[in-house]
């Protein structure tokens, strides 16, 4: 897994913050999210975010995805900064530059799965590449069940038109949202091979918020976050590696 | 578990407004009409409360009332109220006084020429001199007794509002010629018809004798007890002395007060029990609400629910914290209600003293039983309506509460449902085509039935309807609205069951509304193709009293530019054993002044004496030309008729037609209705003119042309459908605080798939485009199976009516019918405003938290 060279280099910059702040809250209930973070996400990269519970790596990514406002800073997608774009040019962003992939799969109960796939580029009205289409679907091997709908599949499956959704439109970056957190191990793991063959064959650019050591292990970089802050970067991790590093933090949390 | 259910009704308070709202309206409705309908009858009652006090017994002559109609079967001649008759009674040993009275109609013009007051509330009297010169019944304010054929005395406020003062002339008119006659006093009354904005001519007792019956002759004579003398034992006396007759009524002043108040509640009642049905209509409509909002609510709780039953809660204790809720909604709302509709009440006096000149006002009577009944319709029908979805929560397993499932997804199967609805609905429409296959009105019954029946049978099947209804219009909505409208269409159908509550309300509402606009087009078309084929003359001169008198009709004849015109009597005979209404024309104009479609022999047979029958009495009593009929003519007198043509029915003439000459040989005072009048220029102003002028300008004629008449018609039936409207409109406002109901609680429920589409790029105006398209094809499914039931009902009621108005065909306007459709589409976009907002306004990240 390490010797595959990446589809795309990874010099430019599929996302950028740079010296983000997110409060939440006045005076007294005051809360610090995010704490003047700068990371930069490559393009054709597997990047996971991890930290504790109330770290902020969820905030960051919302912000970063543009579903969530910044208290200062500047945020890009590509060459876009997101810091003052109205809520019309964000969601236009959202819907032409950006995937999602959340941990409740959050597909339409009414459409199949083919037209939850799909559903990103009917909103915008553009035309589906049905070249595309059919590399993602079968990469995700649900070429059978297309015409299912979600209560007819599987959770694994759920997720896995969840994916194929998030990667149709060819976005510039994709985000998941603990993508594994409702998912037994199997189907997790699957979820997560896929991913990285979206960044290692389809060069696609993926962001995961993520707790587990396990699921972190499958990307190129890690990324901690601790108390708002970015606190360490790991490169082509292990699970073992991960999750020692985490239990170095945790320690150092509680001593200092 | 009492806490529990009313705390959840306190942290769902948002979501049970529109229900609570529902509620509201239905028992204000409720309310608003006992309030309104008690506190009218009190009032009506006060006000009358004075009439009679100066009557001990009353002798009324029937034969003398009013003519509004061709005689009945009480039309032989018979005894008279005379002098004489007075002076007998007057000599009786418990009378103190006995007045002869005439009453009959005189019109008063103001000075422009048009009349005061409205026709029925017109009234002309007799003034009776007492020994002082006076008539203590009729105190003179100004001037003095009238006297002669010339003079009248008004009533006061009548006097003022015209601004007539003694001396002047003033133009009165009666069923002849109008004239001029002096006002000679001006006097006082507290009669309540008068006061309540009728008009009082009074004559000396010889003219108002010559001018309203025949002289020497009375309509009544009131009599007036000595003290002392019991009204039952005068009555005895009296009826002793009266010439023998059947057509004389006696009555005690205590009777006649008796009987008015009966009247003024049958009356109250009457208007009480329409208002009702839509109040009923309003309620039933909320039904549906109250049952969609607590399903949806059992639905969105049912972990809670579970939780409940997990740590211990037996069903029934879990069913009874639901309708313990319903309960409380069900009180604070018809509390409310009751309030509003107090309020209504209240409104309602004041607007229709306000448009009724002299309608008796008084305090608001708000009646224990209004009250009662308010509160326990209000409360029942929350109750009632919260037991299935009570049932369903009890039933829900305690496991559900561990389950992390986010919906229960697996929705019961309709398949009974489906079974039961389809054989009520087939029950109710075999139902109606019977009723319908009758053609009479013995149909009515099986078709009121019927249309109950498949109306209920309609909503059962609702669910199963809105999927191919709704996906009929799917294409289009795809086409213009793109994804949006691709996936409102699939959120209204969804949930099927919810979907047909809401749009059932909308049903009902639309199923009434179209069903009486067709019944209203129906009607009017047979009428105006009855007037446009058949009427030849040029104007239909008519008395807005009744019948004419035979010398206006003579009059009429004689102006200038007239070239032919015939009296139309009426007659109701027997022909071979069955009632006929007879129309009586002369024979020479019949043919220039009418003009059926005959369907064989000629319409000259008339000038031979022989009759023409419409196509269905032939038919029906199997005669031809030159059949013979046996004709009873009501007056002792029978004879034999020749059929001489058989014409088209038709909504203007009657079954039998028959030349005047030959009614009048049968009946000495004939029901004259109207005149027909053809001039030689056709219907110009001049010869309106003219015809008016004939008549003396009285106001009470009318001169209509073809267009007159179909318009007047026109009129009356908008009058009738658009106060049907207004009723109705509330129990459409119930149904649309359905609609947002349901969309608030499907946008609640469906704030993660929002939240989604929004993350994944859906705007905020897609967002809102969604839910009101989703809004706009629930309505519409409504309407449109409304509209079809409707008219479809419609259709079944005019075939029980064909047997009464020759000729009737269904028409359906289809220009109402898309408004009404247009309407509904309107409906369903309003009502999604605020949910639409709603939805549009939702934080991305709160919705699509997994919790």
């Amino acid at each position: 897994m390490t010797t595959t060279a990446y589809a795309v280099q990874t010099g430019q910059a599929a996302a950028r913050a740079t010296g983000l702040n997110k409060v939440y809250g006045e005076g007294e209930t005051r809360v610090v999210a995010l704490d003047n973070v700068s990371v930069v996400f490559p393009q054709g990269q597997f990047t996971a975010i991890m930290g504790p519970s109330g770290s902020g790596k969820s905030t960051l990514m919302h912000c970063m995805a543009g579903l969530d406002t910044v208290s200062s800073g500047s945020s890009m997608i590509g060459e876009t900064e997101l810091v003052g774009l109205k809520d019309k040019q964000l969601t236009k962003l959202r819907r032409d530059h950006i995937g999602f992939i959340f941990q409740a799969f959050n597909l339409l109960p009414t459409l199949t799965a083919l037209e939850n796939i799909t559903l990103p580029m009917d909103i915008a009205g553009r035309k589906v590449d049905k070249a595309w289409l059919d590399r993602v679907v079968d990469t995700v091997g649900l070429s059978g069940r297309l015409s299912h709908r979600p209560s007819q599949l599987s959770g694994g499956q759920q997720q896995r038109v969840a994916c194929a959704r998030a990667l149709a439109g060819k976005p510039d970056i994709i985000f998941a949202d603990e993508p594994t957190g409702n998912l037994d191990s199997r189907s997790g793991a699957e979820i997560l091979s896929f991913l990285r063959n979206s960044v290692r064959e389809l060069g696609q650019t993926v962001v995961m918020v993520t707790h587990d050591p396990v699921a972190a292990s499958y990307a190129d970089r890690v990324v901690f976050l601790a108390d708002g802050r970015i606190v360490d970067e790991l490169h082509e991790p292990t699970a073992d590696s991960v999750l020692d590093r985490m239990r170095r933090f945790d320690a150092k949390g509680r001593t200092s | 578990m009492y806490r529990t259910a009313l705390r959840n009704v306190l942290a769902h308070k948002g979501r049970l407004l529109m229900t609570a709202l529902a509620i509201l309206l239905g028992t204000a409705f409720v309310a608003g009409t006992l309030v309104f309908s008690d506190t009218l009858g009190q009032a009506m009652k006060n006000s009358y409360a004075k009439s009679y006090s100066d009557v001990s017994v009353l002798v009324t002559d029937n034969s003398t009332g009013m003519r509004i109609g061709p005689k009945g079967t009480e039309g032989k001649q018979s005894a008279k109220l005379t002098d004489a008759t007075v002076r007998q009674i007057a000599a009786l040993p418990g009378a103190q006084d006995a007045r002869g009275v005439i009453s009959g109609f005189i019109g008063v013009s103001d000075k422009k020429g048009n009349l005061i007051g409205q026709i029925w509330s017109a009234t002309g009297s007799n003034y009776v001199p007492g020994s002082s010169g006076k008539d203590a019944r009729y105190p003179l304010a100004e001037g003095r007794a009238p006297s002669g054929a010339k003079e009248i005395a008004l009533d006061k406020s009548t006097a003022q509002k015209a601004g007539y003062h003694v001396g002047d002339t003033v133009r009165i008119a009666t069923n002849g010629p109008a004239m001029d006659v002096r006002l000679a006093g001006i006097v006082t009354t507290d009669d309540p018809q008068i006061t309540s904005g009728g008009t009082l001519a009074l004559m000396d007792t010889a003219s108002a004798q010559k001018l309203l019956l025949t002289p020497g002759q009375y309509s009544s004579i009131s009599v007036q007890a000595k003290p002392g003398t019991a009204e039952a034992a005068l009555l005895g006396e009296v009826g002793k002395v009266l010439p023998k007759g059947d057509n004389f009524r006696t009555e005690t002043g205590q009777q006649l007060k008796d009987d008015q108040t009966r009247a003024i509640a049958t009356g109250t009642n009457g208007m009480k029990t329409v208002l009702l049905v839509f109040a009923a209509i309003s309620l039933f409509v909320g039904i549906f609400i109250i049952a969609n909002t607590f399903t949806m609510l059992v639905a969105q709780r049912t972990k809670e629910l579970a939780l409940l039953r997990a740590v211990g809660a037996s069903r029934r204790q879990v069913t009874r914290s639901v309708l313990v809720e319903a309960l409380a909604i069900g009180v604070i709302a018809s509390v409310a209600g009751l309030l509003a509709g107090i309020g209504i009440g209240a409104g309602m006096q004041s607007l229709v003293a306000s448009m009724n000149d002299g309608m008796p006002t008084g305090s608001l009577v708000v009646a224990p039983t209004t009250i009662v009944v308010s509160l326990v319709v209000g409360v029942l029908v929350t109750v009632l309506s919260a037991v299935i979805p009570a049932v369903r929560a009890s039933r829900i397993a305690p496991v559900a509460a561990m389950s992390s499932g986010d919906q229960p997804a697996t929705q019961k199967s309709l398949v009974v449902r489906n079974v039961i609805g389809a054989l009520i609905t087939a029950g109710g429409l075999g139902l109606i085509l019977m009723g319908a296959a009758t053609k009479s009105d013995a149909g009515r019954m099986p078709v009121g039935a019927g249309v109950a029946l498949a109306m209920i049978g309609i909503f059962v099947l609702l669910p199963l309807l809105s999927r191919p209804v709704i996906a009929l219009v799917g294409p289009v909505l795809a086409k213009l609205a793109g994804t949006p409208g691709k996936l409102a269409r699939q959120n209204a159908v969804r949930n099927p069951r919810r979907t047909a509550a809401t749009a059932a309300a909308l049903t009902i509402g639309l199923t009434l509304v179209s069903g009486l606009t067709v019944l209203g087009a129906s009607v009017t078309d047979v009428v105006d193709r009855a007037v446009t084929s058949s009427m030849k003359a040029d104007y239909d001169v008519a008395m807005a009293t009744g019948g004419l008198t035979p010398e206006l009709a003579t009059a009429i004849g004689k102006a200038p530019g007239v070239t032919a015109s015939s009296p139309v009597n009426k007659a109701y005979w027997e022909f071979g054993g069955t009632s006929h209404s007879v129309y009586g024309i002369d024979a020479a104009g019949f043919e220039q002044l009418v003009q059926p479609k005959m369907l064989s022999g000629s319409a000259s047979a008339l000038k031979q004496g022989q009759i023409l029958v419409d196509g269905d009495m032939a038919k029906k009593e199997n005669l031809s030309v030159g059949s013979t009929l046996k004709v009873d003519y009501r007056s002792g007198s029978e004879g034999t008729v020749t059929v001489g043509g058989v014409y088209e029915g038709n909504a203007m003439l009657s079954e039998v037609v028959m030349a005047n000459a030959e009614v009048a040989k049968h009946e000495t005072d004939p029901y004259l209705s109207d005149v027909l009048v053809k001039g030689a220029d056709g219907p110009t102003a001049a010869l309106k003119q003219s015809i008016k002028d004939a008549t003396g300008n009285n106001p009470v004629v009318e001169v209509k042309t073809k267009q007159d008449m179909r318009d007047e018609f026109n009129r009356v039936i908008t009058f009738v459908l658009n106060m049907m409207y207004g009723l109705l409109a509330m129990s459409v406002l119930v149904a649309v605080l359905g609609v947002i109901n349901t969309l608030a609680m499907s946008v609640f429920e469906r704030k993660r798939e929002i939240g989604m589409l929004r993350a994944i790029g859906l705007d905020r105006s897609g967002i809102k485009r969604m839910v009101r398209l989703e809004s706009v094809v629930i309505s519409l499914f409504g309407a449109v199976i409304g509209v079809l039931l409707g008219c479809f009902t419609a259709w079944a009621v005019n075939r029980t009516l064909v047997s009464s108005l020759a000729g009737l065909t269904t028409v359906v306007p289809y220009g109402k019918m898309l408004l009404f459709l247009a309407l509904a589409g309107l409906v369903g976009l309003v009502a999604a405003l605020w949910p639409a907002r709603k939805a549009s306004k939702l934080d991305i990240l709160a919705s699509i938290k997994t919790d």
